[in-house]
């Protein structure tokens, strides 16, 4: 527990302003009044701040549980498949975007035999956080399926992706003849969010797909956006999405102007230029 | 074709483009576009053979076309060949030699600024070490005005960054009165919006002009909302003290920023309209970063470095209060490690300030790069004594909108002590006004003062 009184404060004056830094404390996660001793950070607000960067850290590196998450996902009722991006290893992963976008041989192959006509695959990649898709992807799944279900979309295999990018769904839609995809992957951890889930719809995506053509939901775990919530704004995009025939910035999504603004953080750090503005 | 032979091997470099990238000391974002050195003697050749070059060649032979790029047009076309006699005999060698002389003092440095080019500094850059950087930065001096004054010699100011995931005005308001108390926002207090919308722009303008007023603040603030919302604001009358944008070193990056320098200019002159600022007008803010070009896929053949200098070509041309390089937001694949981005922010400093900018750095990383806090602690020691204009203040560190880590409050508090720094003398009277300074003038708030109580009470 974290004494967050500064410790060079009179006790009276303390009192009060600890009244009103608890208040303040309500309206913001952010880590302010933090303790101080002298100029600097006190060491119980040091040690915090280092534990939730070994959390996000270990969640960057964390390998995908691939069998756990393939039992999880069991009781959907959908076949799964698994299969490696190009990127051989975690660092691979890091330093080369252009091959966690890229299928491995091996996993173009075992895709080959359950191509077929689809409306609709989901992609779930592990991303920047493996920890992401261990917690969120079933429960976000088990809310969305049912919706989409209900519009009678015929769906592709649920696909597995370690080390794998947004722009891996293109190809995986491609070769599996689904007219468009749903990529559940791991966004980058926070300090305050190491486990947050981005959700990205691309309609017809091709070797010409951008970024610009993607639907982005982010922010998806139990503090951030709900998994009802996101299903339902899922839903919604990609119904939008087969009435007009494409999707990306052209496809505004007003499914619910009101609860929106206050949970969506505008993370696109699994896009490609992570500019902010 | 420019070459250098090492140890009996001669190594060729086809193009100026070329020679600069391989030159460029490791970084992976080089790597990443297919630029970088192909071994360690090969870079160090290209050093050699950089050394040689005649400062002149840069200005006949452009690494980005004059004609397809209106950086490139910018560059050549202000380039004042009167400023540049003093070192226009010179090698990069020689510059570099000529930087580090008694000769090179504030005023002869400043004088030269209009002669100097971004792919001069760029060059010259790559042949020096980081003590290097650090000396000759410091002899730099650029201030520049609008509430406060910047980058006086022996200040150190802070731009107070109060991000809140949802926008939230009383959360944001609760990060800023932690700040202010701590001694950051005399750079400028400046919010990056969680949505763009021109509505919610406007808000949280407003609010942040409430504070500033009712707190009798001398400070600028700013919500670093796209040029083009913006500019809707000023015509619909909100209260805007400084026009933000992002850019980068091409034409084509600024196109994927949905700008280009006509619409830059047109949002220059209508924030001058306003006549806000009260001791100066220098009123542009501008952020950058190595990389952003390779991610837009607009870096045409050039390092990322290289490029990170000619948006200082940008900036210039506008006259800015505060030129913020973003060093590690952008990741691993283009700065790896803490090595990476602490000798990518000294360089951005350097070749920033040689050119006549008012340098921040954004001293940080991401939770993907190899790095952490005590690489931040080295650079932002490194940029203090090099002179750096102003450096960012979040709570904690912890950015919780854009989800990364930067310098904090407390960071700045000790290094402003360490170094020997103090805040803009505005500002600092400011805070002396509040009762925040304690004999020793450190920065030191024992309680609340009364106007910040009543503003977070509510």
């Amino acid at each position: 527990m974290i004494d967050h009184r500064r410790q060079d404060a009179s006790p009276s004056a303390d009192r009060l302003d600890q009244e009103i830094w608890d208040r303040a404390r309500r309206f913001t996660p952010a880590r302010i009044s933090l303790t101080r001793s002298g100029a600097s950070l006190a060491t119980a607000p040091l040690l915090e701040f280092r534990l939730a960067h070994a959390i996000a850290r270990d969640a960057v590196h964390a390998a995908l549980e691939v069998a756990d998450l393939r039992r999880a996902l069991e009781g959907l009722g959908l076949p799964i498949l698994t299969v490696p991006s190009a990127a051989q290893s975690r660092r691979d992963y890091l330093l080369r975007p252009d091959l966690g976008r890229r299928l491995s041989s091996e996993g173009a192959d075992a895709l080959a035999p359950h191509a077929g006509s689809y409306d609709l695959v989901f992609v779930l990649a592990d991303g920047l956080s493996a920890t992401a898709i261990a917690r969120h992807a079933l429960p976000l799944l088990q809310q969305a399926l049912p919706l989409v279900q209900a519009r009678k979309w015929r769906l592709a295999p649920l696909v597995i992706v370690e080390r794998g990018r947004v722009g891996i769904g293109d190809r995986i839609a491609n070769l599996l003849g689904a007219r468009a995809v749903v990529v559940l992957i791991g966004e980058r951890p926070g300090l305050s969010a190491p486990d947050s889930l981005g959700l990205y719809m691309t309609w017809q995506p091709g070797p010409g797909t951008t970024d610009a053509d993607r639907n982005c939901i982010s922010n998806v775990r139990p503090a951030g956006l709900s998994y009802a919530d996101a299903a339902y704004r899922l839903t919604y995009l990609l119904q939008q999405m087969f009435a007009v025939g494409h999707s990306g910035v052209r496809l505004k999504d007003n499914s619910s102007d009101s609860a929106l603004p206050s949970q969506a953080a505008l993370n696109l750090s699994n896009l490609e230029s992570p500019s902010r503005s | 074709m420019y070459s250098a032979t090492i140890g009996g091997h001669r190594y060729t470099f086809d193009t100026l483009a070329t020679l600069m990238a391989k030159a460029t000391p490791l970084r992976s974002g080089d790597v990443l576009a297919g630029l970088a050195a192909g071994s360690a003697q090969e870079r160090v050749a290209a050093q050699y053979a950089l050394a040689d070059l005649p400062l002149r060649t840069f200005l006949s032979d452009a690494v980005v076309p004059y004609e397809s790029d209106e950086v490139t047009r910018l560059i050549i076309d202000s380039h004042d060949a009167g400023a540049f006699a003093t070192v226009a005999h010179l090698t990069v060698g020689g510059f570099r030699d000529w930087l580090l002389s008694d000769d090179a003092t504030s005023d002869a440095l400043a004088a030269i600024r209009p002669g100097v080019t971004p792919e001069m500094v760029a060059a010259v850059s790559k042949l020096c070490r980081l003590q290097d950087l650090l000396t000759i930065a410091a002899k730099c001096h650029v201030v520049t005005r609008f509430r406060t004054t910047i980058g006086l010699p022996g200040r150190l100011s802070v731009r107070l960054q109060p991000n809140h995931p949802s926008d939230d005005p009383a959360g944001i308001a609760a990060s800023i009165m932690d700040g202010l108390l701590l001694g950051a926002g005399d750079a400028v207090i400046g919010i990056n919006p969680a949505s763009d919308s021109p509505e919610r722009t406007h808000q949280l303008l407003c609010l942040l002009e409430e504070i500033r007023l009712k707190l009798e603040l001398p400070a600028q603030s700013c919500v670093l909302s796209h040029v083009t919302t913006t500019l809707e604001l000023i015509r619909r009358g909100s209260p805007v003290d400084l026009v933000f944008q992002s850019i980068g070193g091409t034409e084509a990056t600024n196109r994927s920023f949905g700008i280009d320098l006509a619409l830059l200019a047109e949002a220059h002159a209508a924030g001058q309209s306003l006549r806000r600022g009260t001791i100066g007008n220098n009123l542009m803010y501008f952020e950058t970063g190595q990389g952003s070009a390779l991610s837009a896929e607009a870096h045409h053949g050039v390092d990322q470095q290289t490029l990170e200098a000619r948006a200082y070509a940008v900036a210039r041309h506008f006259d800015p209060l505060l030129v913020n390089t973003v060093v590690g937001f952008i990741g691993p694949e283009y700065l790896f490690d803490g090595k990476q981005i602490i000798r990518a922010g000294l360089e951005d400093h350097f070749c920033g300030k040689l050119l006549g900018l008012p340098m921040g750095c954004d001293v940080c990383y991401t939770n993907h790069a190899e790095a952490d806090q005590d690489d931040m602690d080295v650079l932002l020691t490194l940029l203090a004594n090099a002179g750096v204009n102003f450096v960012m203040g979040v709570p904690g560190a912890d950015d919780i909108m854009l989800g990364y880590q930067s310098t904090s409050f407390h960071d700045v508090l000790a290094v402003r002590e360490l170094v020997g720094r103090r805040p803009a003398p505005e500002f600092e009277a400011w805070l002396e006004r509040q009762g925040l300074l304690n004999p020793q003038r450190n920065i030191r708030p024992a309680s609340l003062p009364g106007t910040m109580r009543k503003m977070l009470a509510g």
